[in-house]
């Protein structure tokens, strides 16, 4: 390490108190910026600056955002979930399934209570059986898929109901599409009570030193409980969200979106042992790949160049932020 | 100070675990504004008699007092409540987190919104900092980014912010440096003045000669005796720890 850098890591507590803020938690905001970069000055002139591709990227990234927020809870509490994409499938179809004999309504409750049910019982066994709950959501990411694929024998429903398709998908509102509605509100209320409530507080010393917070008198089995609950709520809204834009459901949906959450929410700072995260991060690392997709795309990359392009940066940004934090 | 009432009580206090005894027949009372030493060798039964106290373990017989009301400790919380408080050996600290939220963890202030009250926090925990002179170079730091001295000094801080009658110190300066030993023990000697009792484990007998008023010896969880800090010495002590003077008669 040069001079000027291992005097600024003598001191790092100084340095955040004069600018007050995190260092660490702001690596995101400059691979956005350097892909942002990257992407603009090759693919200028094929469209990627276009509004109309820029928008795009930030409506396909609102499933992933969305699940992106439940897992910075999960992970803050020292916890993980591997089960939300099939999740995401098991309610997207329970949406379409219900909605088709009853109604909107209906189908919007059926699939939020799956989500809701789903990670409520993650939640259950990893606070109350005391099983690592990277083991049980392993079991469940299984299981989970297994059901959304016997629910209709793998077959596609399409997703009729107009009203829904524009409330969830392609419609917008005061001329601003619903998606980019429904990714501004759950960042917001997933920002607010991450860091103005005392659940979030909760949350952060349950996955920073859980005997600390048990003496304290936090009920961490409980917290523990209601993040994975709430994980398995909101890939409930991701799946309806993907049944809505896309105007079907399938047990395929969400499965891609494991790994992609995972990458943009440890890229955006939020710590793999639990502790200390971001939700602004999150959104921010979520709209990077998304825009990685979208521009590897744009290049004409093969569908498996771009899966080993995407994995390689991922790799990078993961390993730059890590490094970032161990200081 | 005998002439005042006792605030903690223990009468008779035995503890089992399975065919181990791990405390038999102990009874100490400690007074307001008091510092009694627990001294012991490893494995004495120090750590499970605050345990028992601050309502980790339940006691396998006997009482405890909390002024002239015989409480049960059935639970850290109900402990708190009755306004004891514990610095535990090994930090209980949540390292990623600021001193001010440590200070308040699991009892955040919040406004009449329900939402965290950070404004309050900071303000009682730098005003408790300064008081107890624990030099953090803020309230917003990071408890990872802290000595030693500096966490053990906000783990009292935090201890003596809730402590309305005890606090329980299970060997604070254990793995501290001579300096912020020095700082450690110049909080705890603070902590007389505010009229709290005082129970403090150490394996530093210098370090209890300099701090107590009375010091009680444990062996092998039989409870050897107390002696009043002025009327003894440290060969006494010694030999009270070590078995070469047999207990007190009861
Ligand atoms: N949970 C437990 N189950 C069984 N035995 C225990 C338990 N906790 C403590 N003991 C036993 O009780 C005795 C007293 O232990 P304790 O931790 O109170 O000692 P100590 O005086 O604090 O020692 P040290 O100075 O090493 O901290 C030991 O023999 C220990 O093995
Ligand atoms: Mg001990």
């Amino acid at each position: 390490m040069s001079g000027p850098q291992s005097g600024a890591a003598q001191k790092p507590a100084a340095i955040r108190f004069a600018l007050g803020l995190n260092l660490q938690q702001y690596v995101v905001y400059f691979g956005f910026l350097a892909i942002f970069l990257f992407f603009a000055i090759t693919l200028g002139d094929n469209g990627f600056l276009s509004v109309r591709n820029l928008s795009n990227i930030v409506l396909q990234t609102a499933p992933a955002t969305i699940l992106a927020i439940g897992l910075v809870f999960v992970l803050t509490a020292g916890e993980i979930d591997l089960s939300f994409g099939s999740i995401v499938a098991m309610s997207a179809l329970a949406a379409a399934v219900v909605m088709n004999e009853y109604g909107m309504t209906a189908g919007i409750l059926a699939g939020m209570a799956t989500g809701i049910v789903a990670g409520a019982l993650n939640g259950a066994v990893v606070a109350f059986v005391r099983l690592p709950s990277f083991l049980v959501t392993l079991a469940t990411m299984g299981l989970f898929a297994g059901i959304a694929r016997s629910m209709t024998n793998l077959r596609s429903i399409p997703v009729l109901d107009l009203d829904f398709a524009g409330f969830f998908g392609s419609g917008s509102f005061l001329g601003i599409p619903s998606l980019i509605w429904w990714t501004v509100m759950a960042v917001a209320i997933g920002h607010f009570i991450y860091r103005e409530t005392r659940f979030g507080a909760h949350v952060m010393a349950t996955g920073d030193n859980p005997r600390a917070a048990s003496v304290s008198g936090i009920k961490v089995a409980r917290i523990r409980l209601y993040v994975l609950t709430l994980s398995g709520g909101l890939a409930g809204l991701a799946g309806l969200l993907y049944a809505g834009r896309l105007q079907a459901a399938k047990y395929t949906l969400g499965e891609s979106d494991l790994m992609t959450v995972i990458a943009a929410v440890i890229v955006g700072g939020t710590l793999l042992h639990g502790g200390k995260g971001t939700i602004i991060g999150a959104l921010i690392g979520s709209l990077m790949m998304g825009m990685l997709n979208n521009g590897l795309i744009l290049m004409g990359l093969s569908v498996s160049d771009q899966m080993i392009v995407r994995g390689l940066i991922i790799l990078a940004a993961v390993a730059v932020s890590l490094r970032e934090k161990a200081r | 100070m005998s002439s005042q009432k006792p605030v903690l009580s223990l009468k008779d206090i035995q503890k089992h675990f399975g065919a181990v005894t791990a405390i038999e027949n102990f009874s100490l009372d400690i007074h307001p504004g008091e510092i009694v030493a627990l001294v012991g060798d490893n494995g004495a039964g120090k750590s499970t008699l605050i345990k028992i106290i601050s309502g980790v373990y339940a006691p396998s017989s006997g009482t405890i007092t909390i002024e002239d009301e015989t409480v049960s400790m059935a639970s850290a919380e109900i402990a708190r409540s009755h306004g004891i408080e514990v610095v535990y050996q090994d930090l209980a600290l949540a390292d990623q987190q600021s001193v001010y939220m440590n200070m308040f963890l699991g009892r955040e202030i919040t406004n009449r919104f329900g939402l965290l009250d950070r404004k309050t926090m900071i303000a009682e925990t730098q005003k408790l900092v300064d008081e107890l002179d624990v030099r953090i170079p803020s309230p917003h730091a990071t408890i990872r980014d802290l000595s030693g001295g500096q966490r053990q000094g906000v783990a009292i801080a935090r201890a003596t912010r809730w402590a309305k009658k005890v606090i329980l110190l299970d060997e604070p300066t254990a793995a501290l440096g001579v300096a912020e030993t020095a700082k450690v023990e110049e909080i705890v000697e603070s902590l007389k003045a505010r009229n709290i009792g005082v129970l403090i484990i150490s394996h530093s007998l210098d370090q209890v000669f300099r701090l107590a008023d009375r010091i009680c010896v444990l062996r092998r969880g039989q409870q050897i005796g107390i002696r009043e800090t002025a009327k003894t010495d440290k060969n006494e002590i010694i030999g009270m720890i070590t078995g070469l003077q047999q207990q007190d008669a009861a």
